[in-house]
């Protein structure tokens, strides 16, 4: 047991408690974001500490201040006629009710009573709340100055998209990285990462140190590195088990419209590429650009597309003409690769190489997703049909960077990312975006996250996106707005039953690589080195 | 039980307090100090407020007489009939009971009786009642001829020496204080000035 910290003195379910302290109680001991326990009549309540504040109760005392120097009348004082207040927003009732006991932690509906002990939450209620490590929850780090754990049931999590948000270099890579090997290890679903910066699949970099391990060389067979840029690959010593082409008729107006302000495109000369479809059939790209002026002008004879939007649509076509990976014709189908390998329940890292430019991501990233999305939402439909569980495709999450450009309010209607973000778990697929400016992205799609994890961000704007209707929402921002700059993040959401700041565990070191390996490998290995 | 010691009798009392009359001229017990009346019984416990030594009547002044002494002593010594012409005798407030076993820090059912004996509490019976700082509350709130801040002062100092650890005593009369008091800066401020040690 903790001791006491203080006593309830006012509180309302909206705007959280004061808990006046003891005089025993230092008040520079109290940091925001502590979690604290108050023990109602019948229930007992776990809430975290949002604000600090000290109070007198003769105004006088602030105006002639008493003599502290002398030690009998600071002592007298402290505690008296000075005092700390903490402002204490419960969040969860944690035992007493018999909901409680049969369910665990419940969301609070009432408060405690006038003058209810208040005490540091021990480490067992820290426990009962955030669980333990065990076969389906993951350890992502460790709520802030504590030495508890905090898990995460990555069953739960990828039943819905969620979000990794935080400003550039606040650690959301290496946050991303530590979740997907939970959910690799921990979870049945599987990942298909577009890995923008080649930062996931065999290995990645970190600002102060040397390189860390990527997924591949984490989990081995489970895990197959797809390429764009086959040279970038070997260039990083990297063996990709596929590189990725994607023929011209693999492309779609569709794909050509998100790419709209990427490409500088107008609208006239989207509604081209539709027409151009329709008049050329599939093989459409190929002819726009391989055919001449004049030959074009032939074939599109009785169509209404306007001279100047067909040279705007040109001038865009070359752009992704440009890029290495497309082809004219695909030797192989990377769709069904990438299906293949999932199938097989074997995580994709699709590595982007040089192809840094944002046209070649939405490009890649839009088209392969809507293909797959497809397939899924095909043979979920038959499983369904059929009524049978075994045919339903192992779960797919599909992690995407820069995602206020596939996300955003314009384009969000357009990508498959917006469909399958709003869709959720129907069709067994979810997200995982990663992004620095969620203000960005479409607010329905936001709203539709279940799980945000988000490091420190400043901007007004993209924190309000990111905490729109959290209750609390004041609360938790000035926890987020108090965030260390690196390697501390807030999560909240479907997978944790109240928000916490805490800080992800370490990767890196050889140490924390040996505690990611499940036990069992980890003691199969120690028994090969006796052999 | 110590020795308890008889300090004068009582000669005028009502529910919330009590004159007694000294035995000996200037035999009073100290400002502050707590005494006891009453039998086995039923106790009245009370704090010393006030002392006064007075002519026995009324209407005779006393005179001055000591142009040809050379000490103060001397003048009584050569009129010895002072010592009975004049009397000593201090104002108790009423802190307090005992039935019984128990203590209580409130009025007394009953007031004292005339000449009932007063005793000076021993140090133990002190510390026995000086558990409770309920009795604070009613010297601040008495309408006394001394100022309430001196009478607290001077029966908190009293009644700490009583104590093993006096700062720990007077820190927790402080901290009483400080609540009781709490509209009152000046007053408090003007005590714990009084009382540290």
């Amino acid at each position: 047991m903790t001791e006491r910290l203080g006593i309830v003195t006012l509180a309302s379910l909206e705007r959280g408690t004061d808990v006046r302290l003891d005089s025993s109680t230092s008040i520079e001991d109290m940091v925001v974001g502590r979690y604290v326990t108050i023990e109602g009549q019948k229930r007992r309540f776990f809430g975290m500490i949002t604000d600090v504040s000290l109070g007198v109760t003769d105004p006088n005392l602030t105006l002639t201040p008493p003599d502290v120097s002398d030690p009998f009348i600071a002592e007298v004082l402290a505690g008296t006629s000075t005092f700390g207040t903490i402002h204490v927003t419960p969040m969860l009732t944690i035992g007493g009710d018999a909901e409680t006991i049969l369910e665990g932690p419940q969301p609070v509906k009432t408060i405690p009573g006038h003058f209810s002990a208040v005490k540091l939450a021990s480490e067992s209620d820290i426990e009962l709340v955030f669980g333990k490590e065990d076969p389906q929850r993951f350890h992502i780090g460790n709520p802030l100055d504590m030495e508890v754990k905090l898990c995460l049931d990555l069953e739960e999590l990828v039943k819905r998209s969620n979000g990794i948000f935080g400003k550039s270099g606040t650690g959301k890579t290496f946050l991303t990285r530590i979740l997907l090997i939970g959910i690799l290890q921990k979870s049945k679903a599987v990942n298909l990462v577009f890995d923008m910066h080649n930062e996931y699949g065999w290995k990645g970099t970190r600002e102060d140190g040397p390189p860390v391990q990527g997924l591949k060389q984490f989990a081995g067979s489970r895990v197959a590195v797809f390429t764009l840029d086959e040279e970038s690959s070997k260039r990083r010593q990297v063996s990709a088990d596929f590189v990725v082409n994607i023929g011209y008729d693999e492309i779609t107006p569709e794909d050509i419209a998100i790419l709209r302000t990427t490409l500088n495109l107008t609208e006239l000369a989207v509604e081209a590429a539709y027409e151009l479809r329709k008049k050329l059939g599939r093989s459409w790209l190929r002819q726009v650009t391989e055919l001449n002026d004049q030959e074009l002008e032939e074939a599109l004879k009785g169509t209404a597309i306007h001279e100047s939007s067909l040279q705007s649509l040109k001038r865009g076509l070359s752009t992704i003409g440009r890029l290495g990976f497309v082809v004219p014709k695909a030797p192989e189908d990377a769709v069904k690769r990438i299906l293949d390998c999932l199938d097989r329940n074997i995580n994709v890292v699709l590595e982007f190489g040089r192809y840094r430019e944002i046209s070649a991501y939405l490009l890649v990233a839009n088209m392969l997703s809507r293909r797959i999305y497809n397939r899924y939402q095909q043979r979920m439909e038959e499983a369904i049909a059929a009524d049978n569980e075994a045919m339903k495709p192992n779960p797919l999450v599909i992690t995407i960077e820069e995602a206020h450009k596939f996300l955003s309010t314009e384009v969000a209607n357009k990508t498959i990312f917006g469909t399958i973000a709003r869709e959720m778990r129907k069709y067994n697929v979810s997200l995982l975006v990663i992004d620095q400016r969620p203000s960005g992205i479409d607010e329905e799609v936001m709203s539709q996250m279940g799980t945000k994890i988000t490091c420190l961000l400043d901007n007004e704007k993209d924190i309000d996106s990111v905490l729109a209707g959290v209750s609390g929402k004041s609360e938790l921002k000035s926890v987020l707005a108090r965030l260390a700059p690196k390697q501390q993040a807030l999560i909240f959401g479907h997978a944790v039953p109240m928000p916490v700041a805490f800080q992800p565990r370490e990767y890196g070191s050889a140490q924390s690589y040996k505690d990611f390996a499940p036990q069992k490998e980890a003691e199969e290995d120690i028994e090969k080195l006796w052999d | 039980m110590a020795e308890v010691q008889r300090v004068g009798e009582i000669i005028e009392a009502s529910t919330t307090e009590f004159t007694a009359q000294c035995y000996e001229l200037y035999q009073m017990p100290p400002l502050g100090s707590l005494v006891k009346t009453g039998d086995s019984a039923a106790e009245l416990y009370g704090i010393v407020y006030n002392a006064t030594t007075t002519s026995l009547e009324p209407g005779r002044r006393p005179i001055a007489r000591g142009r040809d002494e050379d000490s103060e002593e001397a003048i009584y010594r050569s009129s010895p009939q002072l010592a009975k012409l004049l009397r000593s005798q201090f104002g108790v407030l009423v802190v307090g009971h005992r039935e019984g076993e128990k203590l209580y820090q409130h009025l007394p059912p009953q007031p004292a009786r005339i000449h009932g004996f007063v005793y000076q509490c021993s140090p133990d019976e002190v510390k026995d009642f000086g558990r409770s700082l309920d009795f604070l509350n009613i010297i601040l709130n008495a309408h006394l001829p001394v100022p309430a801040e001196e009478l607290v002062a001077a029966s908190l100092r009293r009644m700490s020496q009583a104590h093993d650890d006096q700062r720990a005593f007077l820190v927790a009369a402080g901290r009483e204080l400080a609540v009781l008091l709490s509209g009152n800066l000046n007053q408090l401020n003007a005590i714990l000035g009084r009382i540290k040690l």
